[in-house]
């Protein structure tokens, strides 16, 4: 009867605290005032005007089709050097970078992925509209109107030629970077390409040491290599090339007909230039067909095979999210295997939900990935396979031309191209026309 | 002949293509929201784990202490302005809780004390917030300032905020306020 008692007791404290804890407000009323105490509002400084999100998607409407008109009629390399300067300070420190067309696609990863988000229809035109205007004007997005492009393009100042073979083989990290970074945000476990965004530093001008360093290390890099980032990392450019790859209009070398005189060899930085077929055929017709017949074959061999291993990995690729980190940290605690508790741990012990709703959660996550494992893994494989088949397959090219896939049409080739070009001052005065 | 046929070819992808993706593009009209979005503080969430004043992409914090004053009790024995320690209930900087001394405190009449915050001596450690909420009534709490949130795509602080305080909240609708001007109760 006593232990009841006390029991009763208990419980009774237990409400008033919860009571306490759900009335905490109350806890000091309000006093009325005797003087004429005048109270005063909490401020709440507005974000910028909604006008100006509208504004970034007419402007870059407006960009890219003076870029189109730029690169594809007039041929004016100045007027795409204006807009990539005009670029980097709207899109670049005024606006500071954010939303991009680059990182859209993760957002849009994510409303896919996700249920509980919705996409912002700018930022769907952010994404959406450039991937439109490649389909049918080739790359004149990312020529100038990219604020990330844009700077780059504009530190291209005496750059290296990489050799052919080390640019094969960093082409393909964008499809790798890509295929990561739409897996993580479609499984709502971050944005790792605004996280690794080299460039929003400068955009913001601040950031912390290692930033400033990463950043400044990247700026470097751009003078010595033509657009690094565009080239071997931009999982966006993968995308913009498909749809330039399907465009009928190019930027073209020469207004008018080539005349095979090579001075355009060397003039592309970026090495989308490339050459006419050689005339010779180096090898027996049989040997090219088994080789390409053999490599045909291994094709779902290939994809099998990374989409599998890939899938296998599920547990470790996993661990890049927060939710699934967080449930294998209280496992530990509960099974007491590590003795400290982080500030998750002790957070997500301090709210209502319970460890197993949490490894529930974590478990489907796990499952996601799995299967994103299988279809990242199966794009990898593919897009290895096309570029070995790529390579293998000798396609019949009588000029040089920009490589519909890979040219950013910024124009620098034309000024190395004779054809139809009134004769400079100096071959004037040395009377050789 | 073969030319022509090739166009054709590249002109039927095309059109697929862009179908495909103006198709895209009108389904994410359909399903997504006209306002944008931008970040904010849940007050009712978030534990003052300080995270705020050091994990922000600017070198001073976007998020800073403000205070509902309708909310606020007006004590002279402020958890949120004194050290638990403090000797004495003045103003003396080493009685002050706020280790940059952003809370400013108004006498206004016998025994009430007004308390406001200078946000450009704010740094978002949330300090006050704890003591507040441990004490009096939560009138001190921490939301994300959109004159100087930069907005970023993906949220530095979110990222690590250990509550999942931080949200995404429309454009239209900015703020997360406690009291009367508020919708957070």
């Amino acid at each position: 009867m006593r232990r009841m008692g006390v029991k009763y007791l208990y419980l009774f404290l237990l409400i008033t605290l919860l009571m306490g804890n759900l009335f905490a407000q109350d806890r000091f009323p309000k006093p009325e005032f005797e003087t004429d105490y005048y109270q005063p509002q909490t401020t709440t400084p507005l974000p910028d005007s909604q006008l100006f999100n509208y504004l970034d998607v007419f402007l870059l409407v407006i960009g890219m089709s003076l870029a189109a008109y730029f690169s594809l009629k007039s041929r004016s390399r100045r007027g795409i050097f204006i807009i990539s300067l005009l670029s980097v300070l709207y899109f670049g420190f005024f606006r500071k970078g954010c939303v991009c067309s680059v990182g859209s696609l993760q957002n849009f990863a994510l409303a896919l992925g996700n249920s509980g988000y919705v996409l912002p229809v700018l930022v769907g035109a952010v994404f959406i509209l450039p991937l439109l205007f490649s389909l049918f004007f080739a790359r004149s997005f990312c020529s100038s109107v990219c604020p990330l492009g844009a700077i780059q393009d504009l530190l291209v100042l005496k750059p290296l030629k990489l050799p052919s073979a080390l640019s094969k083989v960093l082409s393909f990290l964008p499809y790798l970077y890509l295929g990561f970074a739409v897996l993580l945000a479609f499984t709502n476990s971050g944005f790792i390409i605004c996280r690794y965004d080299p460039f929003i530093n400068i955009f913001r001008l601040s950031g912390d040491f290692n930033k400033i360093i990463y950043t400044g290390a990247f700026l470097i890099l751009c003078v010595l290599i033509a657009r690094p980032y565009c080239r071997f990392l931009c999982p966006y450019g993968v995308l913009l090339g498909w749809m330039s790859g399907l465009s009928s209009r190019h930027v073209t070398i020469t207004p008018t007909e080539c005349i095979q005189c090579k001075l355009c060899e060397n003039s592309c930085p970026f090495d989308a230039i490339e050459k006419p077929s050689p005339e010779k055929v180096p090898e027996t017709r049989t040997a090219g067909t088994k080789r390409v017949g053999i490599l045909l074959l291994l094709i779902p061999l290939i994809i099998f095979v990374s989409g599998f291993a890939l899938s296998r990995l599920d547990n470790i690729l996993a661990r890049a999210n927060p939710t699934v980190r967080l449930a294998e940290q209280i496992r530990l605690e509960d099974e007491g295997v590590v003795k400290e508790t982080t500030l998750e741990s002790r957070t997500f012990r301090s709210q209502e939900k319970t460890g197993e709703q949490l490894a529930n959660e974590s478990q489907n996550i796990v499952a996601q990935f799995r299967i994103g494992g299988w279809i990242l893994g199966a794009f990898l494989g593919l897009t290895f396979s096309l570029k070995l088949f790529g390579l293998s397959v000798r396609r019949k090219r009588e000029d040089y031309e920009p490589n519909p896939q890979h040219c950013f049409s910024c124009g620098r080739c034309w000024e190395s191209c004779p054809v139809d070009r009134a004769p400079s001052a100096k071959v004037k005065k040395l009377g050789l026309k | 002949m073969d030319n022509s046929k090739k166009i054709n070819r590249r002109k039927f992808f095309q059109t697929a293509v862009a179908l495909s993706v103006g198709g895209l593009g009108g389904a994410i009209a359909i399903k997504s929201t006209k306002a944008n979005t931008v970040w904010q503080i849940d007050p009712n969430l978030c534990t003052q784990c300080e995270k705020c004043a050091t994990e922000c992409v600017l070198s001073q914090s976007a998020v800073k202490c403000v205070h509902a004053y309708d909310v606020c009790g007006y004590c002279e024995l402020c958890g949120g302005y004194s050290t638990p320690d403090a000797i004495h209930l003045d103003t003396a900087a080493e009685n002050q809780l706020c280790p940059t001394g952003a809370i400013k405190r108004t006498y206004i009449e016998d025994p009430y004390f007004e308390y406001s915050i200078d946000e450009t001596k704010c740094i978002g450690c949330a300090k006050c917030v704890k003591g507040c909420g441990a004490f009096g009534n939560g009138s001190l709490y921490l939301q994300v300032r959109h004159d100087l949130c930069l907005n970023c795509n993906e949220c530095a602080i979110a990222r690590v905020c250990p509550s999942g305080a931080f949200k995404q909240v429309p454009v239209d609708k900015p703020y997360l306020l406690r009291g009367e001007q508020g919708y957070v109760k």
